[in-house]
């Protein structure tokens, strides 16, 4: 059966966002209705294609009425709620979530907008003291792309779109509790030996550079990582018939790497190991 | 436990002409992902760890990646992914034992056994939070592969090294006692061993169920907001609005008793279930009958094997007498309560993480709204209520919930427990009306050990008071205009022998420990808060701790996902106001 796609026009409910009148459809979220009002709010756990999984913090707002901050990302918008975006309790609270995760994990490869973000709040990881980091071994176990958990935030990311959000594979999950929790395969496994299928899907959701391209990883490890040297080709996937978009990489003539457009209505930006990794054939072996 | 399996696919039996036909049964499988859980249960108590092989073949049967399986058997303490030794002992060195001197068992089994094991390590013993056996000030519990597990309370650190050097452990629980009189009491009247059913009969059990079947849902949930009752669990929500959400709902609903206790210092919820289990079951089954759940669960706390066996008996005789099952008293109602066992993870008596942990997720709290009322166990409207809370509830029907309002003061109704424990003379849990003050909760225990240093009420989720404050009456009301809370009814009491900065270290690195780790603010920052705390007692920059403290507090409470983080802070903060530390 083919699925309905034309659904009768939603009605708009009216949120207050730092003081002004907005109109968002029913059943948005309160970042939608920020996003609408023009308001900066900063996420890192939450993605577009992804089911909001809460566990960042960076995104909560003030809602009149609310004994604690609530998150932007996951909450839905009611009609005549009161939104403080950014006031003094946000600040102090985003600010303080950023300084905890820098204060524990590796940040230097995360996403521009993380570094613009922690800059417009004047993070100081070092501010709650000297204490736990994590110290995790690079997993180099296959050549196609690595795990670096000392980078990870913990954003689950990866865990939804291996899982229910995407490729349904769930060949990784959270293990452990609390400090000691880390996304792993069962009893630790190495990758080829997990249900693994290579998708990449969780490399390409992945916002601190923890997962990786091995292709990257080798080229920042000899120092001749150079993005601004990079294009970026877009084409169709010649496998097979589904059409996915792919985006190659390239530098110095010569794939790095391969995503595809989140807002493309076939991918979302998800791809199988033949898009994702499949590019072999089209350059000669390296010497 | 999982049944033979139903198709060759899964190793099943070979039929006729079964060759011929494909089986699916994914989505049944899936369906029966609840199972994962007490699965794991069964290998852990079976052979004492669940091995690679093992966790292939349950998550095999449950359809389940087994990386989800792995993560969920990885979250709780008591169950082990490394090859453990058959016994292992998990010895309290939490606050109300660490009154009583929990720190020299500590030395001694390290002395005899080396250090502590951590989670997923093979040491045959590990410290291990508060037992829910404060009163009996200290506390082991034992797991042994191939047995049940064993509760010993109070335990030396001998009788520890013996355990397991031996390999075998009995139960060797001191038998629940009260200093009060109990003739006049209302929860507490019946402290018995045998489980008995007439005997719960006799003093008028089974009356309210009665009653509820009479006047329907509609009236049993208008007695419930009439009584004015709150609840037990910590959260104080009043009850009747709860009822009346679910009643309301359409189609399939459960009902779910919250038998998880594990706030550090609180055991009433173990008397409860030990000494009168009945009460609880009459209380789940008045709730069934009146949110018209057909369903109930039991989640109790996994290091409470006393309190596992004696409902387990009781629920096989209110189902004999026709109390449970398909036909409740004759009315026609289907209502029958199966028990989970929780497997040591502090998080998962928070309301939505019990969810998850029933539903063989990792007991994760979900974000609210929605709330329970609305989307709560496999996503249908749910009524939660805490022991205590259901044990009052036969009484609020019987009686009627306006002669339940009477009882207490104007807001804070009915009777209540009290966990007194720490230094004073005779530990144990009291029951008073609303409106007893601290001093008269302790002075029911027989009074303070010594001179008073603090009270910590509330539990590691509550804060510390001074002398100057034992005059308030233990109400919501008055707890909430001092800005304290009630919590789960916890009163530990120290004296000035005791360091508080031992007590207030081990309350932050409680809540490291048991984050969940979903959260940021919660996930770090209670580590933050502890290692802060270290380096105060150390001799570190006290007013440039005191300000990290104070940033953590502010985190904690405003930006963690639920109440473990945002609760992480309270009694730390309590101690630096009023000068413990
Ligand atoms: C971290 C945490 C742990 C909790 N543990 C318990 C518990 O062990 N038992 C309990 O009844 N409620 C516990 N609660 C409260 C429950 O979420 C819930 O409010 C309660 O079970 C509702 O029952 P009541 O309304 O009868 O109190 C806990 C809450 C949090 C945040
Ligand atoms: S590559 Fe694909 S299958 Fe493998 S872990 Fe990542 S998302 Fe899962
Ligand atoms: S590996 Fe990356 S995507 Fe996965 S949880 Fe860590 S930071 Fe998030
Ligand atoms: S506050 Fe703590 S326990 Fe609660 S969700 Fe966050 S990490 Fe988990
Ligand atoms: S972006 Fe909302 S909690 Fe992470
Ligand atoms: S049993 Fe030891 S503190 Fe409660």
């Amino acid at each position: 059966m083919i699925e309905q796609r034309i659904s009768p026009p939603k009605t708009r409910i009216d949120v207050t966002v730092d003081g002004s009148t907005v109109s968002v459809p029913e059943g948005s979220t309160l970042l939608d209705a920020c996003n609408a009002a023009g308001a900066d709010v900063p996420t890192l756990c939450y993605l577009e294609t992804l089911t909001p999984i809460n566990s960042c913090r960076a995104c909560v707002v003030e809602v009149e009425g609310s004994r604690t901050l609530v998150p932007a990302c996951s909450r839905v918008a009611e009609p005549g709620m009161d939104v403080q975006s950014d006031s003094d309790r946000v600040q102090r609270a985003r600010k303080s979530v950023y300084e905890l995760l820098a204060s524990a994990v590796d940040l230097s490869l995360a996403e521009p907008e993380t570094v613009r973000q922690m800059e417009r709040y004047d993070v100081d990881p070092e501010r709650f003291g000297e204490g736990w980091h994590r110290t995790d071994e690079v997993k180099i176990q296959d050549d196609l792309y690595i795990r670096d958990y000392d980078k990870c935030i913990m954003c689950f990311r990866c865990v939804a779109a291996c899982g229910p959000d995407a490729q349904n594979t769930f060949a990784i999950d959270t293990a452990g509790r609390g400090l000691n929790s880390t996304i792993a395969t069962e009893f630790d496994v190495s990758l080829p030996e997990s249900a693994c299928v290579y998708c990449g899907n969780c490399v390409a959701v992945c916002p601190t550079g923890a997962l990786m391209f091995k292709t990257e990883y080798d080229l920042r490890t000899s120092d001749d990582w150079r993005p601004d040297d990079q294009h970026v080709a877009t084409t169709v996937c010649s496998f097979c018939g589904v059409g996915c978009n792919l985006e190659l990489h390239v530098q110095d003539n010569r794939i790095v790497k391969v995503t595809s457009p989140m807002d493309h209505s076939v991918t979302e930006g998800h791809l199988c190991i033949k898009g994702r990794f499949g590019w072999g054939y089209v350059q000669p072996e390296p010497d | 436990m999982l049944g033979i399996p139903d198709s060759r696919w899964h190793g099943g039996e070979r039929t006729a002409g079964g060759d011929r036909v494909a089986y699916g049964g994914f989505h049944r499988a899936a369906a029966r992902r609840h199972l994962l859980l007490p699965a794991l249960h069964a290998l852990q108590d079976a052979i004492g760890w669940v091995s690679h092989g093992a966790l292939n073949y349950v998550s095999e049967r449950l359809d389940l990646g087994p990386a989800e399986a792995y993560g969920v058997a990885t979250f709780y303490d008591l169950i082990a992914t490394e090859h453990a030794p058959p016994v292992v002992a998990h010895v309290c060195d939490d606050i109300a034992c660490l009154a009583k001197g929990a720190s020299r068992i500590v030395d001694e089994l390290e002395a005899a056994l080396g250090p502590a094991g951590e989670h997923g390590d093979a040491a045959p013993w590990k410290r291990s939070p508060c037992l829910g056996q404060c009163e009996k000030g200290s506390a082991a519990f034992i797991q042994c592969a191939g047995a049940s597990a064993r509760s010993i309370a109070p335990v030396t650190a001998e009788q520890v090294i013996d355990i397991v050097t031996s390999g075998s452990a009995d139960d060797a629980v001191a038998p629940t006692t009260s200093a009060q009189d109990r003739s006049d009491l209302r929860l507490l009247a019946i402290l018995d061993d045998e489980g008995d059913m007439g005997l719960y009969r006799s003093k008028g059990g089974y009356e309210g169920l009665a009653r509820a079947l009479e006047i329907g849902p509609a009236a049993s949930v208008a007695e419930v907001e009439a009584s004015g009752i709150r609840g037990r669990g910590g959260a104080a929500f009043p009850a009747g609005i709860k009822w009346r959400a679910v009643t309301e709902h359409e189609g399939v609903k459960y009902v779910v008793c919250n038998a998880d206790e594990s706030e550090p210092g609180t055991f009433k919820d173990r008397v409860l279930l030990e000494g009168d289990p009945f009460a609880v079951i009459e209380g789940l089954t008045i709730a069934g009958v009146t949110t018209g759940a057909q369903q109930g669960y039991l989640y109790l706390r996994g290091e409470y094997p006393v309190a596992f066996r004696r409902l387990s008996e009781a629920l096989e005789s209110a189902r004999e007498a026709g109390l449970l099952g398909p036909d409740i008293a004759g009315s026609g109602r289907t209502f029958d309560i199966e028990i989970r066992r929780g497997a040591g993870a502090y998080i998962c008596g928070e309301e939505t993480a019990l969810f998850n942990s029933i539903e063989g997720f990792r007991g994760e709290p979900r974000q609210k709204p929605p709330f329970p009322t609305d989307a709560g166990l496999f996503g249908r409207p749910t009524l939660v209520n805490n022991v205590e809370t259901l044990a009052n509830i036969p009484a609020i029907l019987r009686d009627g919930g306006a002669a339940y309002a009477e009882i207490g003061t104007a807001q804070s109704t009915g009777p209540k427990l009290f966990c007194v424990s720490g230094n004073v003379a005779s530990p144990g849990v009291y029951e008073v009306e609303f409106g007893a003050t601290i001093r008269e909760l302790i002075e029911l225990a027989g009074g303070v050990d010594g001179a008073l240093r603090a009270v910590l009420i509330g539990g590691a989720a509550g804060s510390f008071v001074d002398a100057s404050q034992l005059d308030m009456p233990l109400t919501f009301e008055d707890t909430r205009a001092a800005q304290l809370g009630l919590g789960s009814g916890v009163i530990i009491a120290f004296n000035e022998s005791i360091d508080m900065h031992t007590i207030v270290a081990r309350i932050a690195d409680f809540f490291g420990e048991e984050s969940c780790g979903l959260c940021v603010p919660c996930r770090v920052g209670t580590v933050r808060q502890h290692e802060s705390l270290v380096r105060i007692s150390e001799g570190g920059d006290r007013a440039a701790e005191l300000e990290i403290l104070d940033e953590l507090d502010h985190v904690l409470r405003d930006a963690s996902v639920c109440g473990l983080g945002q609760a992480a802070s309270s009694a730390v903060q309590s101690a630096i106001r009023l000068g413990l530390i």
